[in-house]
């Protein structure tokens, strides 16, 4: 099978509608299908990888963490947007610590964020073949 | 389907996973595997134990190529390949060590 470069948009805050976790379900089933999958947070999109989520309140399963798994998973680049961070009054420390572990390198973690603006954003888009938005 | 485990009758879903996750004691897993006509060795709880301290901290059942990678890694080289865990789980170690550790079925499960 050929790899295509797949590219996930998250536009939706975590909680209040379905999006973000239906994403998260479709990310870890297609790297199943070993493709060059990446991830885009961007808008509110931004909160469903910050830090010190709580749903106590809103009794729905916290599913943050499973974002700390797609590193295992091969999922190493998530990118960011600036301008959503910090529209939001956010900056990359309210984030959570995404991390991939290199195999080839005694599983040294490195970073799976990767901080794009506006411009840098579109130029990523540009380059998938396949682009699924949520 | 139900499970009788001590007197208890643990509900099971169509596929013969846990209904309820916190139902889960390791009188369950035996009961489970032994259903399927499977004794639990050491090596094999190595593994179900592995899983549940990975569904406790990322809330998803690895999928097999992720479990194997991760066994690799904690339990060693000779470990972490997919002949010796079908050794282990001759039903897919995902779907079935999965359900033995009370788990759901693994994500990316296709």
């Amino acid at each position: 099978m050929s790899t295509k470069k797949f590219m996930f948009v998250n536009r939706k805050a975590p909680y209040g509608t379905v999006y973000a976790l239906e994403s998260l379900e479709v990310v870890l089933i297609s790297a199943a299908f070993e493709q060059d999958v990446s991830l885009a947070f961007l808008d509110d999109g931004v909160y469903q990888i910050t830090k010190g989520q709580n749903t106590e309140g809103i009794g729905q399963k916290n599913f943050s963490s499973t974002y700390k798994a797609l590193g295992d998973y091969e999922i190493k680049k998530l990118y960011v947007e600036k301008e959503s961070l910090e529209e939001r009054g956010l900056t990359p420390d309210d984030l959570m610590d995404l991390v991939w572990e290199d195999e080839d390198d005694d599983w040294a973690e490195k970073p799976s964020i990767i901080l794009v603006d506006r411009a840098e954003m579109a130029d990523v888009m540009a380059e998938q073949e396949v682009t699924l938005s949520f | 389907m139900a499970l009788e485990v001590d007197g208890q009758s643990i509900e099971l879903d169509e596929e013969g996973y846990l209904v309820d996750l916190s139902a889960w004691t390791p009188e369950v897993a035996k009961a489970l595997a032994a259903a399927e006509d499977v004794e639990l060795t050491d090596e094999h709880w190595d593994i179900i134990n592995f899983l549940r301290e990975y569904y406790e901290e990322y809330q998803i059942a690895p999928a097999v190529r992720v479990l194997t990678k991760a066994v690799g890694k904690r339990l060693g080289k000779d470990k972490g390949n997919s002949k010796y865990l079908y050794s282990l789980f001759p039903y897919g170690p995902g779907k079935q060590a999965c359900k033995y550790a009370g788990l759901p079925k693994p994500t990316g499960c296709v």
